[in-house]
């Protein structure tokens, strides 16, 4: 049957009210009563809190004031474990730790108020870097500082070495990197004793901040309540971190007894919130004379902040993807993230992908070079191929095209013919040229069994009137879920996308489904809303109501008539695991990923020699995600990805002291601008993936893992530099270009 | 605001309606606009200028209504993203950015339509660099911008007058 809706670029979903500004965040929001909220921090990175004094000239007496005294439940934002305070007590462990809250109807008084409060704290010794933290320098958090490591071991790495003709070492680097959502945090909350919390907020996951608000609050389930706003982007930025700002609204507004909007202002947040994990990696590959990989020892090491958040979930994505989709025998992976005294790193588009990819991706250029091969030529010896195992042991069983894709992708970009004019060229130029790329896979869904224990939910019903309800508790914020999800029932149900409602996440009103993340929202979460409405189809087609070609006003019709007499007409459907994936999670070995997407970027550059100053100058994004549901929304989710695995690359660079961010704004903080892009040009393979809805697979976080590494590859082509830290600024290439020269 | 200073009466013209606000005179604009004229479409990412989420037209001058105090809005004639779309109908900028892909999280494309109207006002058929300059004030972590070029030159082409 040909596809109605699957395939199309239906316009977005409320992209009509983003276009004429009536879409409202959460800051356009306001209650009556409502008053407002800030944050003290600690400014120490580490310390014992000896006092708190709140300062001369404020009438301190109008203010809500809460520490972590005032909290009923446990104080602490409930996530994978408990170590982090919702209000620190006693000890400070990072800089932007939250020690008091103050409230007031007055936002200019309050800023004057936040100054006057003096939080005395005794320093005891901060560490701040990996090295410092595995050297154990000072214990900062459980026993050794390691928040979570992990082994992955397929054949035997040791024995191989004397076997291989060229043995390749390499050390490589990547920093954090702020998400820099347009929208900054915020949230309001509304909380008494007789009726519990309620929030309304930008965020990502609305049962993760319902189960750390029924945590610090001591409440039963049903007497919280999330509600998700219009959400101006969240790249994991607005994953775990709003369950801390809600819990500080909800304090407030539970002691003021009004309610009360907190929204960070660009500095606040860019210091406080989360940031991709830094990394160090270390390689030591084996390859023979014929480029065949013998053995790939893989050291991956992530810097976590002060406390455990995600870091455990996010080194397991990186140590999985640092092996990349090549077929090696031998393979050892150890990995760990440790604690140091900054603010918890945290979820960022790529969840540790971003991080070993690059690694391995810049890596396998330096092997080719050694044995004397081309970049390209290397990896054709090595792609996984069908039946194949990566590192995990998981048995590839779908369809795997590297070898088509990277064709595609050296075809679109002239790889080859660039590579000669510009051999031609840069001898005679200050400005040399460059073109590189990367070969990467990206698993959708959450690793192993984690899509199991979260056995997601989502229902779609129908109301007399025909009219179609999705309710699922994934959010959109700009990556098209609204749409896509419309698209998927619309297409279930043989009805037009108008038809579809989608309601706003509210967990009083949608199911939990999972939070909204790991490339997992349309291709397991829309897999349910395409089994939920194929099951509402199927019912009115069985009870006899509806015929299969059907009109608006047939579906109406059949709808009137079922519910009149049967009552209700839905269907809620629980994920269930396939029972052919399989994973141990004490070995770290199996199934990883139900399916992943598979990508060749080509980065071409240009570099002013004489400013140290790189432009990408044309960017090629081949990828197979399965089949694309909108070609328009899935163009955009690689064009941004890329934009901003640019700005990992080149400009984003954190500058830290004593565990703060000190250069927290966007004169000073380098993202992409319209003028620093390339033209972004975006194909698409596509293969049906037959678990996903219609086809699909996950496409969202797999633009950050091949970007930066291919731009780093083009960097070295086109110089010599050999770059082993990204962001690769004009300062340090300049250091590397002097080098070359030397 | 320090308790010293007392509010002035700024009297504007705000998408072709005469207004009346009561705001202290370093107020930023950016605030009197969503708190006073309840007009919340101007967003705030940055505070500082760089984003340009708060772009609103100023006498016909794009503008950062973050770094503009309420005393220099007197006077003005001023035009926010409520005042883009004449009647119920988008746009010609509007219509392009929803069927182009020019909106994704919403927060910047408010600014942006902003933007990007003001340079059709002065270059009708501007070319992809000049977009690009054009738009180099208005960050967007969503969309890499491709959209944006493409709904910018799909709504000049959907505005150059038929022969």
């Amino acid at each position: 049957m040909e596809n109605r809706h699957i395939g199309k670029s239906v316009p977005r979903k409320e992209g009509r009210e983003k276009v004429t500004g009536t879409a409202r965040y959460v800051d356009d929001l306001t209650f009556p009563e409502m008053i407002h909220g800030v944050t003290v921090r600690s400014s120490v990175a580490r310390g014992k809190i000896l006092g708190i004094q709140f300062g001369e000239g404020i009438p301190w007496n109008e203010f809500t004031i809460v520490t972590a005294m005032d909290i009923l439940g446990k104080n602490c934002i409930a996530l994978l474990i408990e170590d982090q305070p919702c209000l620190a007590d006693q000890f400070v462990n990072h800089p932007e730790e939250a020690v008091v809250l103050l409230a007031h109807a007055d936002k200019y008084l309050l800023e004057e108020a936040r100054r006057a409060v003096h939080i005395e704290v005794e320093p005891l010794p901060a560490i701040f870097t990996i090295d410092d933290s595995l050297a154990r320098k000072e214990i900062i958090w459980g026993d050794d500082n390691i928040f979570k490591s992990y082994r992955v071991e397929k054949g035997d790495v040791a024995s191989t070495w004397s076997g291989a003709d060229f043995i390749v070492e390499g050390e490589y680097e990547t920093g954090a990197q702020e998400q820099l959502y347009i929208e900054p945090q915020g949230m309001i909350a509304r909380a008494n004793s007789a009726d519990g919390v309620t929030v309304w907020g930008s965020l990502q996951c609305p049962y993760y901040v319902h189960k750390a608000l029924v945590r610090l609050f001591g409440l039963p389930k049903e007497k919280v309540r999330v509600v998700q706003t219009e959400t101006g982007g969240g790249f994991g930025g607005k994953e775990e971190y709003p369950s801390m700002i809600a819990g500080h609204a909800a304090l407030l507004a539970l002691k003021s007894g009004k309610p009360v909007k907190m929204i960070y202002d660009r500095a606040e947040d860019m210091a406080a919130t989360t940031k991709r994990h830094p990394s160090r990696t270390r390689h030591r590959t084996g390859v023979t004379r014929e480029g065949k990989l013998l053995a790939m020892e893989i050291d991956f090491t992530l810097d976590g902040g002060a406390y455990e958040t995600l870091s455990p979930v996010v080194l397991s994505r990186g140590t999985i993807h640092a092996a990349g989709p090549y077929a090696c025998p031998n393979v050892l992976i150890q990995s760990r993230v440790v604690a140091t005294n900054a603010p918890p790193h945290g979820a960022f588009r790529g969840f540790g992908a971003p991080q070993s990819v690059f690694a391995l991706e810049r890596h396998l250029d330096r092997v080719a070079a050694a044995a004397g091969l081309s970049p390209e030529e290397l990896r054709r010896r090595n792609f996984i191929r069908e039946g194949q195992t990566l590192s995990v042991g998981q048995v590839i069983h779908e369809k795997v095209q590297m070898d088509k894709l990277l064709d595609r992708a050296l075809e679109l970009s002239g790889y080859h013919q660039k590579r000669a004019r510009f051999a031609q060229e840069n001898p005679h130029n200050a400005i040399k040229r460059g073109i590189g790329f990367a070969t990467f896979l990206h698993g959708a869904g959450f690793t192993g069994s984690g899509e199991e224990y979260l056995a997601s939910e989502a229902q779609v019903t129908a109301t007399p009137d025909g009219k179609v309800r999705v309710l699922a508790g994934s959010t959109e914020m700009g990556q098209g879920t609204n749409t896509v999800f419309a698209q998927i029932a619309a297409e279930a149900m043989g009805l037009d996308c108008e038809q579809i409602e989608i309601l706003q996440p509210d967990t009083s009103l949608v199911p939990n489904s999972g939070p909204t993340v790991a490339s997992r929202t349309t291709m397991i979460v829309g897999k349910l809303v395409e089994t939920a409405a194929l099951a509402i189809r199927k019912s009115l087609l069985d009870a006899g109501f509806l015929k299969p070609n059907h009109s608006a006003n047939d579906f109406a019709d059949a709808c009137r008539q079922y519910i009149g007499k049967f009552g209700t007409l839905q269907s809620l459907v629980k994920y269930q695991h396939p029972a052919d994936l399989h994973w141990d999670d004490g070995k770290y070995q199996g199934d990883a990923y139900g399916a992943y997407a598979w990508a060749v970027y080509v980065a071409e550059v240009s570099i002013d020699t004489r400013t140290a100053e790189v432009r990408v100058e044309d960017f090629v994004a081949v990828q197979e995600v399965g089949k694309v549901i909108n070609p328009i929304l899935a163009a955009g989710q690689i064009e941004g990805g890329v934009a901003q695995g640019i700005g990992f690359a080149l400009y984003e660079n954190v500058v830290w002291q004593e565990g703060c961010m000190v250069n927290g704004q966007m004169t000073n903080y380098i993202m992409p601008t319209s003028m620093d892009v390339p033209p972004i040009r975006v194909f698409f393979e596509e293969l049906p993936y037959a678990r996903g809805p219609a086809g699909a697979k996950g496409i969202g976080e797999l633009p950050l893992d091949g970007t930066a590494p291919a731009i780093a590859n083009a960097i070295s082509h086109a110089t010599g530099a050999d770059v082993r830290q990204i962001p690769i600024t004009p300062e340090k290439l300049m250091e590397l270009l002097e080098g070359v020269h030397a | 605001m320090p308790e010293s200073a007392s509010k002035i009466r700024v009297s504007c013209e705000i998408n072709g309606k005469a207004m009346s606000l009561e705001a202290y005179p370093m107020a930023r604009l950016l605030d009197v606009l969503r708190e006073q004229a309840g007009l919340t479409g101007t967003k705030e990412g940055c505070g500082e200028g760089e984003c340009g989420a708060c772009s609103i037209e100023m006498d016909g001058a794009l503008v950062n209504s973050c770094l503009i105090p309420a005393l220099q809005a007197d006077g003005a004639k001023i035009r926010t993203i409520e005042g883009v779309a004449d009647t119920a109908e988008l746009s010609a900028v509007q219509q392009a950015f929803l069927t182009h892909g020019g909106a994704q999280c919403g927060i910047c494309t408010p600014g942006m339509i902003l933007a990007a109207r003001n340079l059709l006002s002065r270059n009708a058929q501007p070319t992809e660099s000049e977009i690009r300059e054009a738009l180099s004030g208005n960050l967007c972590r969503c969309t890499g911008y491709t959209k944006i070029f493409e709904s910018v030159l799909q709504a000049c082409r959907a505005q150059r007058p038929r022969p």
